[in-house]
């Protein structure tokens, strides 16, 4: 796939540098509105379309906006997105709005947008970051919507509110607590690492994965590049 | 080799205590217990007690087989299994005994390393665990030999209670807590064999007295304070759980803090907690706050630091 391509961004936001399974970021969501699928996919949604209007409009504004105060100008932009997208939950799906209550207003100072504006679409032209905010808040929703079925189905032995296990079932409440969270992150985070290992030992170029870089430095013809770095770590997982 | 570091050639003197020997006579010192809990509680005691022991032996052999190393040997496993059997109601099924021992030995002991490594008793987590996520169950005293509440419920709702009972063991509860003179006879069999000492056990208790006498509410009311001392897992908890090596302090003035922060914490979960009980909570944040006890009371290393005693 050719570098900044719409369909690779969205490949990198889902798989390759999934956002709550490999950047590790935006945790606080991630572990307290999961309680159920529909709240994690709700939740990852709403970040989602935030996360995509807003990095278009920071990448398109990125010549007006000096770099001194580009922090606090990237949190009006989000903000106002975030506001509008609170109002539309108020009127359209308040018992989401209620299920998920303090996070909404919070998805302002969420890292993964803050992220995506700094080191992806204040640096590039508006397409790209579209796709990448498109791509990162799928690969959250998608994060997301995973822990809370598989926290709901233990915890309550439903998924998106049907019945899935048997009636002998006894559900297991504390996965619908806060320590559950835990537990469902590291055990999925584990999952696909391990997956990710064994894809990468049968061949498959895997080999980037969590580097952190947008740019694709290790890919990167040109020499002259300022930012250019070598990836130690990456030559080393080539290797296994 | 540095020349200050000299190594001798073998045979080098080998200490007798072994982890397996450890273990081995902390599961001799937990059978009067867990034998008066099956006389008092009846075959289904015993198969909760078989259940319990089998999952985590049986968790422990399946993981070292999946990463190539044996551990079961250490009988560390079964520690753990007995422990988490007598920290459950009778009326439990089956699987909740076997789902608690594999929690304890996957996820609280063997996901951190192993033996050694864990940070909390995983017989307490793996109680804990359970104590969240089925508390309906895991309240439930009700059995053939004894109905209603726990002698500390009842305590805590105003009610009398006969102490002599508790001491013996002939009331309510879990299946190894109820019986304070069992417990004892084990804690004795493993102190004259100087596998544990009364600095957490004696601290712990102390300090849980005093809270008592002076927020209790009785004042200084014997029968109160007895059955405080006698009911819920208070014994089982001090003499068994709370000197868990892995999990304990090593410095000695860390053991008497520890001690204390046991006794003050029981103490404001069983009188100011909606609870009764308070000893499994009570014991997993002292396991927490280990590593900060410990970093408080390292004593000073010779010649580094400390009073000069030299005259100028």
């Amino acid at each position: 796939m050719t570098k900044n391509s719409a369909g690779e961004r969205l490949y990198n936001g889902l798989l390759k540098e999934n956002p709550t399974f490999v950047l590790m970021l935006g945790m606080c969501p991630t572990l307290a509105v999961t309680t159920s699928a529909i709240n994690g996919l709700g939740m990852g949604l709403t970040t989602a379309v935030v996360l995509a209007l807003s990095n278009l409009i920071i990448s398109l504004l990125r010549k007006v906006i000096p770099a001194k105060v580009r922090i606090p100008a990237f949190i009006v932009i989000i903000a106002s997105f975030v506001t509008v997208v609170q109002l539309l939950l108020q009127a359209y799906l308040p018992s989401l709005n209620d299920a998920l209550g303090v996070y909404i207003p919070l998805i302002v100072v969420n890292c993964i947008i803050l992220g995506r504006a700094e080191s992806y679409a204040y640096s590039n032209p508006p397409i790209p970051p579209l796709f990448d905010g498109i791509g990162m808040g799928l690969g959250f929703s998608v994060a997301l919507t995973c822990i809370g079925a598989v926290r709901e189905l233990l915890g309550t032995g439903k998924v998106f509110d049907m019945q899935v296990m048997p009636d002998s079932f006894t559900p297991i409440g504390i996965f619908v607590l806060a320590p559950g969270a835990f537990f469902v992150l590291a055990a999925l985070t584990a999952i696909q690492n391990y997956l990710k290992i064994k894809g990468a030992k049968k061949g498959k170029d895997t080999s980037k994965i969590g580097s952190g870089c947008s740019h694709d430095c290790l890919n990167c013809g040109e020499k002259g590049c300022a930012e250019r770095f070598y990836d130690a770590n990456a030559e080393e997982r080539k290797e296994d | 080799m540095s020349e200050r570091l000299k190594v001798s050639s073998n045979p080098h003197i080998r200490s007798k205590v072994t982890t397996h020997g450890i273990m081995a006579a902390v599961v001799l010192a937990l059978l009067p217990a867990a034998g008066f809990g099956i006389y008092n509680f009846g075959v289904k005691a015993a198969i909760l007690l078989g259940v319990s022991v089998a999952s985590t032996v049986g968790a422990e052999f399946l993981y070292g087989l999946l990463v190539k190393k044996t551990t079961v040997t250490d009988l560390s496993a079964v520690v753990t299994g007995m422990l988490l059997g007598m920290n459950l109601p009778v009326n439990a099924p089956w699987w909740v005994a076997a789902l608690g021992g594999i929690f304890a030995i996957i996820v609280v002991k063997m996901l951190f390393g192993g033996l050694g490594q864990n940070f909390m008793n995983p017989a307490l987590a793996a109680r804990c665990f359970l104590l969240i996520s089925f508390p309906a169950i895991m309240t439930d005293f009700n059995c053939d030999a004894y109905s209603g509440a726990t002698p500390l419920a009842m305590l805590k709702a105003g009610e009398t209670v006969n102490v002599t009972d508790m001491i013996i063991g002939n009331v309510a509860g879990t299946i190894g807590e109820t019986s304070m003179i069992a417990i004892i006879i084990g804690a004795c069999f493993l102190i004259l064999l100087g596998i544990i000492d009364l600095r957490i056990p004696g601290s712990y208790i102390v300090s849980f007295v005093v809270f008592v006498l002076l927020f209790g509410g009785h004042g200084f009311d014997l029968q109160y304070l007895s059955a405080q001392l006698a009911g819920g897992g208070l014994m089982l908890g001090a003499f068994f759980m709370a000197t868990d090596y892995v999990t304990r302090p090593i410095t000695i003035k860390g053991q008497y803090v520890f001690g204390i922060f046991l006794g003050i914490m029981t103490g404001v979960f069983r009188i100011f907690g909606p609870s009764a009980e308070g000893v499994s909570y009570a014991i997993i944040l002292g396991n927490l706050v280990t590593p900060l006890i410990e970093k408080m009371t390292m004593p000073t290393a010779f010649g580094k630091g400390g009073k000069c005693y030299v005259k100028k």
